[in-house]
């Protein structure tokens, strides 16, 4: 029915775009592709994502299983085979809705080696994209592990001071983890022949078996999430990142360790995802309270962001791990909602960042006087983050609350007090930000956002009203997936 | 068998035995003068020998000059990517031999006889033969390590190379004449026929000792990052490739076919022999700041992830070793080959801070070597990954998960040194401007980046289907 193979357009149009500047590059010479390659990037990012909307337009919500299916055999049992659910589709276009607004904020604050930047950052996006379409765990897997190379050197290049610790923390942590992954995906394709998804999804593991296999996608995936304990790269890499590499490092990166709970550990291995129920819980529970608390201590705007990113997910796992409709569901969409709110957050770090290249809470003070609709933006995403009720942040965390407390009162009762925590580190950094009094005379002829901060914050901004006001929007999506999910861990 | 006959089966190696001599004539009465021209020459005849090789391989089996020569398309699968890495060993090497007023014909020479005896060895069929073909690969490295008279570090590498490589030889003889002691003959399909012995089992743990020394496998591996620093580039952009693969796919063959009953004997030994390399290859570069070196160890890891497939046996592990190797050594040829052309005033680089703002300077070779990294690396798309999956997948499918894990650890641990090679070329601000690179150099480079990603990513089945052919034969 489906002619069109959509979902590779979707993938490979960024990829065309960095060829494109790559080929410039060549003929013209670096000073006239990095002129050109903002038109390209920005062209080829916008394209991406109208055609990832056409994508949603060929999408039917209520059909069951995978769609826009497409399968061409590559090697041995695996294929190049890409489709979506619900849940991918909303991913996807999570990604490529947020790419164009990193390519307009890079434009103005990259000025070293655009034209490069921009290809590895297109590059990023292909790969991104890839992992939310492949059905196949080798393709999968190809497209997770190779996303490592384009944020390395984003980091370590565009980077700030720190950055060599930083890429290199980034690159190995996930390694290690993924290389445990792959051990059991060829582990996996040994004992059935394929590394096809669906058919994986099928297939009956002895429960011992899936306690080992559990493990190895755990270790990789609780690392790209990432979990405590093995958190401690995020805040590093974060704070180096340049402000686009942090966005999409919050909004989508991290989400893929989600996706990966969602679409291999539970469907695959369900006795074991059961069996390990406490764990995720105790550790998503730790990962809320420890992590609030220490955001709360940070110095670095960046750095507490970054650890309020650490919370948020452990809301995601909590949500995924107690296999009902509410947590799964809450689970998904606080994967969305994190991904527009801390890439706003983000984005507002990097508006003040561009002007006083500083990220030290104690540098600001008093920015209202000076930057009122900052400050107004500044305080609705912050608001977003605690979750306040009308903006997604509420939806997601109230979702996955009520999904935990079905399954353990404990854990939705110590998730519970990180809503508190939040509200704690985030109204302080917002007041020794941006209320009081001007101190610090730099400050005194700091300018407010420009045109182009205005309409990426304000995108954002109403992106996360309308899914706050209207999350059926989401759920609508997500609905058919996530029941499939609960379908196959038997609940 | 009439000697035509045997000819035929043995024409790659015939051809390159044949050549080398009319060449040796040719030089003498030349002398350097015509250098030029026989590098050119040489190459063509090692291409043709590789073509040969190529065209022999789907025709399997074939025996000759009394069962002490065999081809089968596991060795000519080999056979045929060492004459062809020699030929483009030999090709790069231009610019640095006129660069270091090396031009002198020897080079040639050595080359092209080093590689048929990397040839001769593959095809054995015997001990001894396998033993001459070894010693003419070793005899011809020995000179070409030490080629940079003048250089007191050359001299030094060819000498160490020379006496560790002697002693190793000596185990392998010493291995074979126990073997032969104890199964009565030297021809491999006796030995095979054997019974299991405690005296055929020395034997056999000399063997592996003396082809594990040639393969630079720990812990026989001490000479590898002296001769590689020592030695003047492009030969060891030539040792790492040609003989390597040559080594490696030797070692698997012997242990497959004339100790393949005896599989039980040797499984453990090669597989501690694997685990060693990979650990000893991650851990040793990380301290190291010459580029020789590190690549030096990087090498000696990578071989110990080949030998995880052969630790797996023939059946799970036979067509692992190709694609690996095969993968490896085209990553290799122009990784080696084009970070140790780059030369500053005529002066070859050896410090990994010589490769700073390498990206400023060459950007289009910047490009080429980092999906190069990436390849030997094992780190996806780059298709070095697909060396590493076969590798791990012939490990679990013979209950080596140990071994496998050692081998995922031990790519981490690696990943250490391959990234800093990125960084420095990536990320620091440029050096001083460099040597023009030859035409020859990047050629290679671009050719092997764009085999390695993304032609060979897509087309990975055919490799596998050829190397699932070379070794069910």
């Amino acid at each position: 029915m489906f002619d069109l193979p959509i979902l590779s357009i979707v993938t490979f149009i960024p990829l065309i775009g960095a060829l494109l500047i790559l080929g410039f590059r060549v003929v013209a010479g670096p000073s006239f592709a990095a002129g050109a390659s903002k038109g390209i990037a920005l062209i080829m990012s916008l394209a991406a994502f109208a055609a990832s909307i056409y994508a949603l337009m060929q999408f039917n919500p209520n059909a069951i299983g995978y769609q826009l299916v497409e399968s061409i055999p590559w090697f041995g049992g695996s294929a190049y085979k890409l489709g979506v659910d619900g849940m991918s589709l909303a991913l996807i276009i999570l990604t490529t809705a947020l790419t164009p607004l990193c390519v307009l904020q890079s434009m103005r604050s990259i000025a070293d080696r655009l034209a490069d930047y921009m290809v590895a950052f297109l590059i990023l996006e292909t790969l991104m994209i890839g992992v939310f379409c492949a059905l196949d765990l080798m393709l999968f897997y190809v497209f997770f592990e190779g996303g490592l190379i384009p944020m390395f050197l984003l980091i370590g290049i565009w980077g700030g001071k720190n950055r060599l610790y930083a890429a290199f923390k980034f690159f190995l942590y996930t390694l290690l983890g993924s290389l445990l992954l792959l051990v059991a995906l060829v582990y996996m394709y040994m004992v059935t022949g394929t590394t096809d998804i669906e058919a994986l999804q099928r297939y009956p593991f002895a429960p011992q078996v899936q306690t080992w296999l559990w493990l190895a996608f755990f270790a990789s995936f609780s690392v790209k999430l990432p979990m405590w304990p093995v958190h401690t790269w995020l805040p590093d890499a974060h704070v180096e990142a340049p402000t686009a590499g942090s966005v999409v490092l919050a909004a989508v990166l991290l989400k893929m360790g989600g996706y990966g709970f969602l679409r291999f550990s539970l469907p695959m291995f369900p006795d074991a995802s059961l069996l390990f129920q406490p764990l995720m819980f105790a550790l998503s529970v730790i990962a809320i309270v420890y992590t609030s608390l220490v955001a709360f201590r940070q110095t670095d705007i960046k750095k507490l962001v970054a650890y309020s990113s650490v919370a948020h997910m452990g809301f995601v796992t909590l949500g995924i791990f107690s296999f009902n409709e509410a947590g799964i569901q809450g689970a998904v969409f606080q994967m969305i909602s994190h991904g527009i709110i801390s890439g706003a957050l983000f984005f507002c770090v990097g508006v003040i960042y561009d002007r006083m290249h500083t990220r030290e809470i104690a540098f600001y003070g008093g920015l209202v006087h000076r930057m009122p609709v900052y400050a107004a933006l500044f305080m609705l995403f912050s608001m977003a983050n605690v979750g306040l009720p009308g903006t997604s942040g509420f939806v997601g965390e109230i979702l996955t609350m009520v999904g935990g407390f079905q399954a353990s009162t404990w854990a939705a009762a110590g998730a519970a007090l990180g809503v508190i925590l939040s509200a704690v580190y985030m109204l302080t950094l917002y007041r020794r930000v941006v209320f009081g009094e001007i101190t610090n005379e730099k400050l005194s002829d700091i300018k407010d956002v420009n045109a182009t901060e205005f309409f990426v914050l304000g995108l954002l901004a109403v992106m996360a009203l309308v899914f706050g006001v209207f999350p059926s929007l989401v759920f609508d999506l997500t609905k058919g997936s996530s029941d499939a999910i609960l379908q196959m861990i038997g609940k | 068998m009439n000697l035509l006959a045997d000819l035929q089966v043995a024409l790659p190696d015939a051809l390159l035995a044949g050549y080398g001599l009319a060449a040796l004539l040719l030089a003498a009465i030349g002398g350097d003068r015509i250098s030029v021209l026989l590098r050119i020459l040489t190459s063509f005849a090692l291409a043709a020998a590789a073509v040969f090789a190529f065209i022999q391989f789907p025709q399997g089996d074939a025996e000759a000059f009394n069962g002490l020569y065999r081809v089968t398309p596991f060795v000519l699968f080999a056979k045929g990517a060492t004459y062809a890495l020699a030929a483009l060993a030999l090709f790069m090497s231009g610019g640095f031999l006129k660069a270091a007023a090396m031009e002198r014909y020897e080079y040639s020479l050595l080359v092209v006889f080093a590689a048929m005896g990397a040839g001769v060895m593959l095809s054995a069929n015997d001990l001894m033969t396998l033993y001459v073909g070894i010693e003419t690969l070793s005899l011809s490295s020995y000179v070409l390590a030490a080629f940079r008279r003048d250089s007191l570090k050359s001299a030094e590498a060819g000498l160490k190379y020379f006496v560790l490589g002697a002693l190793a030889s000596g185990l392998l003889l010493y291995g074979s004449s126990l073997v032969y002691g104890f199964a009565g003959s030297t021809n491999y399909a006796v030995i095979a026929a054997a019974d299991n012995s405690v005296g055929l089992i020395f034997g056999l743990v000399l063997i592996i000792c003396g082809l594990a020394f040639k393969a630079s496998a720990a812990p026989f591996h001490v000479w590898t990052p002296d001769v590689y620093e020592g030695a003047p580039a492009p030969v060891v952009a030539f040792f790492a490739t040609a003989p390597k693969i040559a080594a490696v796919v030797v070692l698997a063959h012997v242990m497959f076919t004339t100790f393949g009953p005896h599989e039980k004997s040797w499984q453990m030994v090669i597989a501690i022999i694997a685990a060693l390399s990979m650990l000893i290859g991650a851990f040793g570069a990380l301290a190291q700041n010459s580029i020789k070196r590190i690549l030096a160890y990087s090498s000696i890891s990578n071989v110990g992830f080949a030998l995880i497939a052969i630790a797996a046996g023939v059946e799970d592990g036979a067509s692992a070793v190709l694609v690996y190797m095969t993968l490896y050594v085209i990553a290799t040829l122009g990784m080696f080959g084009g970070v140790l052309a780059l030369r500053r005033k005529g002066v070859a680089i050896d410090d990994v801070s010589d490769l700073n703002g390498l990206s400023k300077l060459k950007p289009g070779m910047t490009l080429g070597l980092v999906v190069l990294i990436f390849s030997v690396a094992g780190i996806p798309p780059a298709v070095g990954f697909w060396g590493k999956l076969q590798v791990f997948e012939a490990g679990l499918r013979a209950d080596m998960l140990w071994l496998v894990l050692v081998g995922a650890l031990s790519s981490v641990v690696s990943l250490g040194y391959y990234l800093r090679l990125v960084w420095a070329m990536m990320m620091k601000p440029a050096g001083e401007a460099l040597d023009r690179t030859d035409f020859s150099v990047s050629a290679t480079v671009f050719a092997s980046a764009l085999i390695s990603f993304p032609v060979l990513t897509i087309g990975i089945q055919m490799l596998l289907d050829a190397a699932a052919f070379a070794s069910a034969g």
